[in-house]
Parts: structure tokens; C-alpha cells; sequence
């Protein structure tokens, strides 16, 4: 056992240096025409070797290792807990939500500008995982593609703006709308198929929406973009110094105080706000509504679902087009947000992040989503020397989550009636 | 005349980028035969061959070699050797733990991998995109009237070849050997394989290592093919790949060299007679529709859902 044991470690160690060591220890350097091969720096090297290093010492004592783990827990005090109380679980979770909403509120005023353009950011993303987690976590439909209904919103306005001068908010709705008719229409034949062929699906839509967006170039100026797409009003009154339609008039103006470049950010910041608020209670209502019931009855066996006589195409599609209906949403914000929109923004990876929110924060809840938002958005701004990790840490902790935590850091509970123990 | 030499010209560039899609599609439809999931991060792994290609062949040249025959066959080897560990790696990390687990689970699990194999490699290499020397050059041209010229290139001649003797080597390997029958016992029980003695697990990890060796002799070929390469370039050739897969009906092997064939040619035709903006759009529709009208592919077997 314990040579078996060696020669599987040693294995093991064989083969970390063999997919790190050519990756990592050369680096390829064009010089003009040429290529040329530079050894990479000794730290490299020798952090290499030293990974190889670990990997045996941890195939080889893997049997202690394990052991030793199972030991930790009894170090957490929460670990031996009861479960909450189902009601007090309730009341602390929409306690803490309103918290979050009130600390939201002060937010703008107290940081600087650029820390709330931040945060509209991290609101809109917020925006975004509600939207999926109905698909991905609610209705267990899994859809890489969710970033093409937020483009569709996205270029809603941008192109309305440029063709007819609609305003933020007239488009706000139109956007929403049309992403939504684009996911009911997607959905309608997608959606009998199986989970995985599904996501592929989406993919290939998703792929195929940011391909038309940036070779059609006549109607969206292609990888271009779109620009001067207008800011939102308040009932008529513009943050710019100065007034760009006629008829308005402008906020600082109206209020007499003098004009600053914040206002307009702050403003942005809380229509985000409560633009996300408004989505958390609404999928919140749908959520215990039958047709909630009937998404999570769905996702958690379809069969017996249909068989006690719920529509799986009704049922799906309500899903996916009320997820892409949020995206639309939020792709209105962030084009108003941005002023300018191109392909670049909506690529795969974006719906990959969107996923990893979701498929972080807990599949189906609403508070671990919003605070898996706020992380995955803040964390890299805050480190800024581990920014270019950002996506090598998401593609780990993707795939640790799914080995240790399938159900997210804040996994989703249904509220449920346990009956007492007899005697 | 002109006219059939531009078509036979579409042709052949079709089925040179196809047979090289057949190549990489090979590894989705055996990981999927016996496991049925989707490895998402099996276009990383065709990347990653395509760099270590890169790399090996830079080095050889490097170090004063100078055939060329040689300079290709270590690289090809180097390639299959790095590509097949990570292969084998990413399934014992990331699915060996979740498998058996609900469908979407290893999914997301293979994305994540794959996100994370593209940024180790971006992080490694930097995300611009390096030159690949063209190592074979020339071809035979014909013409007509001089006008318009059709080339068949010595580098798409080694294409065929080499997908011809892998796809031969690997026919020969899955119905004659040992591990082949074992390979096909799995993918169709996979519970009654592991009663009647296989180690399944080996053969999910060979199965793993045959795909990843495959996809790596694809990187080296169509790196030098396209000239090219960047850590982003094995996603869209992974999905391109997937597409041949299904198309040709997943889990069948065959299968998936036809499904290669059709795509790389019907893209091709796309590029030649369309636009070449829109090829992409055109195997991303291929796939949807076959999705959605025949799921189970060209050669696939129907999958019945028992309750």
C-alpha cells in the first residue's frame, strides 16, 4: 500500500511538472519576424518545482491529509449548531437585505466618485445575476448565452437613441420588452432540450448575436460601437452643464446650486439602485408565486413534474424570458451608464461572470447572489496587482465550488415545515 | 472551368480545416460516450498543445536542429506528452470528484476549468498572438487560362495524412486492443463494465488521454495552418469541434470525422461564396438546428430517457 502509494505520488509530481514546466518556464517572445525563446525568471522556475514538490508530499500523506481535515471542523463553533429557525432565518436574511439596501442609499455621498461609479457597476451586475439565477438557479435551465439578451437591451437604447432620440426612460421598458421577446423567441424551440445541449444552444446564440452585432455594420457601427447615447433625466431636469434638447432644463440650475460632474453619477448610481431593488422583490414575488413552485418543482424532476400536470414549455419559458427580461434591463442602465457601447462589452466571458455569481453565491438565493456580486466586482478593484488573476481565480473557484460547495456560500433554502419527532 | 476550380479550391480548404475539426471532435464524443458530459475544456487543451508545439519547435530551432521532419515529430511528441497530462490532470481535478452528480455540475465544473486554463495560459504567454513559422511550404498549383489559380499546399497534404493516420491508429486501437474493448464495454454499461472487472476509472482517464493526444496533433497542425496563434484560439475551435461532434452524433466515432468533414466544408463554402464575417454564424446555426431537429446527430444512436 504505502509503495503504491509513493509511485502514484510520484506519478503525480511527474506530471504537475510536466503540464507546468513547458507553459511556464518558456516564454515566447516575437523579435520582429522571428521567435525567440527566453527562459523564464528562476522564481518561476523554482515555484514550479516547488508545486511538484507539494503535490508529492500531498498524494503521499493524502490518507493523514484527509484525516487531519476531517478533524478542522470541530474548530468552527458554527460547525455543531442547530440550524436556524426557519422564521428567524427569514426575518434575519430580509433584515439583512434592507440593510444592505439603507447602507446602499448613504453610499454616494460619503466615497468618492469613483467608488460610486463602481458600485452602479456592481448594481448592475447585481441586476444580472437575479436575472440568471431565475434560469440558471430557480428553473436549473443552464444558459451561457444570457450576455446576448443584455446586448439586446444595450443596443435597444443605443440605436433608438441615435435613430430617434428616445430618452432613458422610455427605453428603459422597450429595452426589457424586446430582450424579453428575443428570449421568449429563442426559447420557444430550445427549450426541450436537455440540460447540457441546452447551454451549448445558448452558447452558440449568445456567440452568434455578438458576430451580427459586429459585422452589420450599417445599422450597428460594428466593433465601433455605438456613442452619445444620452444620460437619464429627472422629470426633464439634465446633469450636463449644459442642456443638450430643448424643453429641458437643467438639475443644478433648477435647484441653484452650482454644478458638479458628481451629481450625474450619483443619480445614475441610485436609478441602478432601485432599478436592482425592484428586480430583487419582484423575482422575489415570483419565487412564491405557483409558477416559482413550478420552476424549482421542474428543475428538481421533471418528470414527476409534468406528470402531475405542469407544462414544461410554459413553465421553462416563463423562466428564461423573465431572466432575459432583467438582462434587457440592465443592459439599459449600463448603455446609459457608459455612453458608449461596442461588442467588446458582450462577449462570453461576461456571461461566464454572470454564471460564476450565480453558480457562487448559491444557486436560487438571492441574498448569497447579491453578495457574490458585490465580491466578484469589488475584490479586483481592490487588489489591484492581482487584477490579471481575476479570471484565473474565477475559473478555480468555479471549479472548486462545484467539488466542494455545489450549493453556493449561501445555498438557498425553501421555507419548509418539519414535523416534531414522535415521543 | 474557372468555376469548378474555385469550387474544388473551397473543397479542399474545407476539408482540410474539417479534418483537423474531426481531429479535436474525436476527444468530445468519446469523453461524452462514456461519461456523457461535455469536457467545455477540451478546446484549452487543443490550445495548449498548439504552444508546447510552439514552443519545442522554437527550442529545436533554437538549439541548431535543422531537419525538419525531426523538428515536427519531437514537437508533435512534446505536444501529446503536455496536452495528454492535462488531460489527464483536469479530469482527476475537476470532474472525477463530480461525476455522477446532477448533469449540470460537471458542467460548470468544465467551465470553469476551461476559464481557467485560458487565463494560465494568457498569464503565461501574454495575450497577444504569436507567429507560427511556416515550417511546410509550397504546393502543387493548377491552373486554368492562368486565371485563376487552385493550390493544394504540401502543409494541407500533411494534414490529411497525419489526421488519416491518427484517425487509422485510433479505428485500429479502439476494436483491436485491450483497452479498446474495454473503452467500448464502458461506453455502453458503464456499471456492468466496472462489474465484470474493468477499472473504469482507468479507462475514463485513458479515454481523457487519447482525446487530449489527438487534440494537441490538431493544435500543432492547424497553428501552423492558420499561421497563428493566442490562448483565446481553442474556444471557438472547441466549439467548433463540439459542433462537428454532434453533428455527426456524439459518442460515435465515426461520427464525429464525418461531422468534422461536413463543417470544415460547409464553412469553407460559406467563406467562398458568402462572406467570411459570417462562417462562424453558419456553424453555430448548423448546430442549433441539428440540436433541435436531430439531436441525436448523423450517426448517433437515439437516447431513450428511462423513467
Amino acid at each position: 500500500m504505502a509503495a503504491n502509494n509513493y509511485r502514484h505520488a510520484l506519478f503525480c509530481a511527474i506530471v504537475t511538472l510536466i503540464i507546468s514546466f513547458p507553459i511556464l518556464g518558456f516564454n515566447l517572445e516575437a523579435k520582429g519576424v522571428n521567435i525567440e525563446l527566453t527562459g523564464a525568471k528562476t522564481s518561476t522556475i523554482v515555484a514550479v518545482i516547488l508545486a511538484a514538490v507539494a503535490v508529492f508530499v500531498f498524494q503521499a500523506y493524502r490518507d493523514s491529509f484527509m484525516g487531519l481535515l476531517g478533524k478542522l471542523p470541530k474548530l468552527n463553533p458554527l460547525a455543531g449548531r442547530e440550524p436556524m429557525e426557519q422564521s428567524k432565518r427569514v426575518k434575519l436574511e430580509s433584515w439583512v437585505l434592507t440593510g444592505i439596501v439603507v447602507l446602499a442609499l448613504f453610499w454616494p455621498f460619503v466615497v468618492s466618485r469613483g467608488s460610486v461609479d463602481l458600485a452602479t457597476l456592481v448594481l448592475i451586475y447585481i441586476m444580472l445575476a437575479l436575472g440568471l439565477n431565475v434560469v440558471v438557479g430557480l428553473a436549473g435551465l443552464l444558459d451561457l448565452g444570457y450576455v446576448a439578451f443584455y446586448a439586446v437591451g444595450a443596443y435597444t437604447f443605443a440605436l433608438l437613441s441615435q435613430y430617434t432620440g428616445i430618452s432613458f426612460w422610455m427605453a428603459l421598458p422597450i429595452g426589457a420588452l424586446l430582450a424579453g421577446l428575443t428570449g421568449m423567441i429563442l426559447g420557444f424551440p430550445v427549450l426541450r432540450l436537455r440540460g447540457d445541449y441546452l447551454a451549448i444552444v445558448t452558447l452558440g446564440f449568445g456567440e452568434i448575436i455578438r458576430i451580427l452585432l459586429n459585422n452589420w455594420t450599417t445599422l450597428t457601427g460594428g466593433p465601433n460601437g455605438i456613442g452619445g447615447i444620452p444620460e437619464p433625466t429627472l422629470f426633464g431636469m439634465e446633469f450636463g452643464r449644459r442642456i443638450k434638447e430643448e424643453g429641458n432644463t437643467s438639475f443644478h440650475e433648477t435647484f441653484g446650486i452650482a454644478y458638479s460632474g458628481e451629481h450625474k453619477v450619483i443619480f445614475l448610481y441610485l436609478i441602478a439602485l432601485v432599478l436592482a431593488v425592484i428586480t430583487a422583490l419582484i423575482i422575489r414575488r415570483f419565487m412564491r408565486m405557483p409558477v416559482g413552485r413550478a420552476w424549482e418543482a421542474l428543475r428538481e424532476d421533471e418528470i414527476a413534474a409534468r406528470s402531475l400536470g405542469l407544462s414544461r414549455t410554459a413553465v421553462k419559458l416563463s423562466a428564461f424570458t423573465i431572466g432575459a427580461f432583467f438582462a434587457g434591463f440592465a443592459g439599459t442602465v449600463f448603455a446609459s451608464k457608459q455612453g458608449f457601447i461596442s461588442p467588446e462589452s458582450f462577449v462570453f466571458l461576461e456571461s461566464a461572470i454572470i454564471l460564476a455569481i450565480v453558480v457562487l453565491g448559491g444557486m436560487g438565493s438571492q441574498l448569497g447572489v447579491i453578495l457574490a456580486a458585490i465580491a466578484v466586482t469589488i475584490l479586483p478593484e481592490l487588489a489591484r496587482e492581482f487584477s490579471e488573476y481575476r479570471m484565473l481565480i474565477f475559473g478555480a473557484a468555479m471549479v472548486l465550488m462545484m467539488v466542494w460547495r455545489p450549493q453556493g456560500l449561501l445555498p438557498m433554502r425553501r421555507i419548509h415545515i418539519t414535523l416534531n419527532k414522535q415521543g | 472551368m474557372q468555376d469548378l476550380l474555385y469550387f474544388s479550391q473551397q473543397l479542399i480548404n474545407g476539408l482540410t480545416i474539417g479534418s483537423a475539426y474531426a481531429l479535436i471532435a474525436i476527444g468530445y464524443t468519446m469523453v461524452y460516450g462514456i461519461i456523457g458530459m461535455i469536457n467545455f475544456a477540451h478546446g484549452e487543451i487543443y490550445m495548449i498543445g498548439a504552444y508546447t508545439a510552439l514552443i519545442a519547435i522554437t527550442g529545436l530551432t533554437a538549439l541548431g536542429l535543422a531537419w525538419l521532419p525531426l523538428i515536427l515529430i519531437v514537437a508533435l511528441l512534446c505536444a501529446m506528452i503536455v496536452s495528454s497530462s492535462m488531460g489527464w490532470a483536469v479530469e482527476r481535478v475537476a470532474y472525477r470528484p463530480v461525476r455522477g452528480r446532477h448533469r449540470l455540475i460537471p458542467l460548470i465544473s468544465a467551465i470553469g476549468m476551461s476559464i481557467f486554463l485560458q487565463n494560465y495560459v494568457h498569464l503565461a504567454q501574454g495575450s497577444r498572438n504569436i507567429g507560427f513559422p511556416a515550417l511546410i511550404e509550397g504546393g502543387f498549383n493548377f491552373s486554368a487560362d492562368g486565371a485563376f489559380e487552385m493550390s493544394l499546399s504540401y502543409m494541407q497534404i500533411t494534414i490529411f495524412v497525419t489526421t488519416l493516420v491518427c484517425m487509422t491508429a485510433l479505428s485500429l486501437f479502439i476494436s483491436r486492443s485491450r483497452t479498446g474493448r474495454a473503452c467500448r464495454a464502458v461506453s455502453q454499461d458503464l456499471g456492468m463494465a466496472s462489474l465484470l472487472g474493468i477499472d473504469t476509472n482507468r479507462i475514463i482517464s485513458a479515454t481523457f488521454i487519447i482525446g487530449a493526444s489527438l487534440a494537441a496533433v490538431a493544435g500543432l497542425l492547424l497553428g501552423m495552418y492558420y499561421g497563428s496563434i493566442d490562448p483565446l484560439f481553442g474556444f471557438i475551435a472547441g466549439l467548433k469541434a463540439f459542433t462537428a461532434a454532434v453533428l455527426g452524433g456524439i459518442g460515435s466515432i465515426p461520427g464525429a470525422m464525418l461531422g468534422g468533414l461536413i463543417l470544415g466544408v460547409s464553412e469553407s463554402m460559406t467563406s467562398g461564396y458568402l462572406s467570411g464575417e459570417y462562417k462562424d454564424v453558419v456553424s453555430f446555426g448548423l448546430l442549433i438546428l441539428i440540436l433541435l431537429f436531430k439531436p441525436t446527430g448523423l450517426l448517433g444512436k437515439p437516447e431513450v430517457e428511462k423513467i
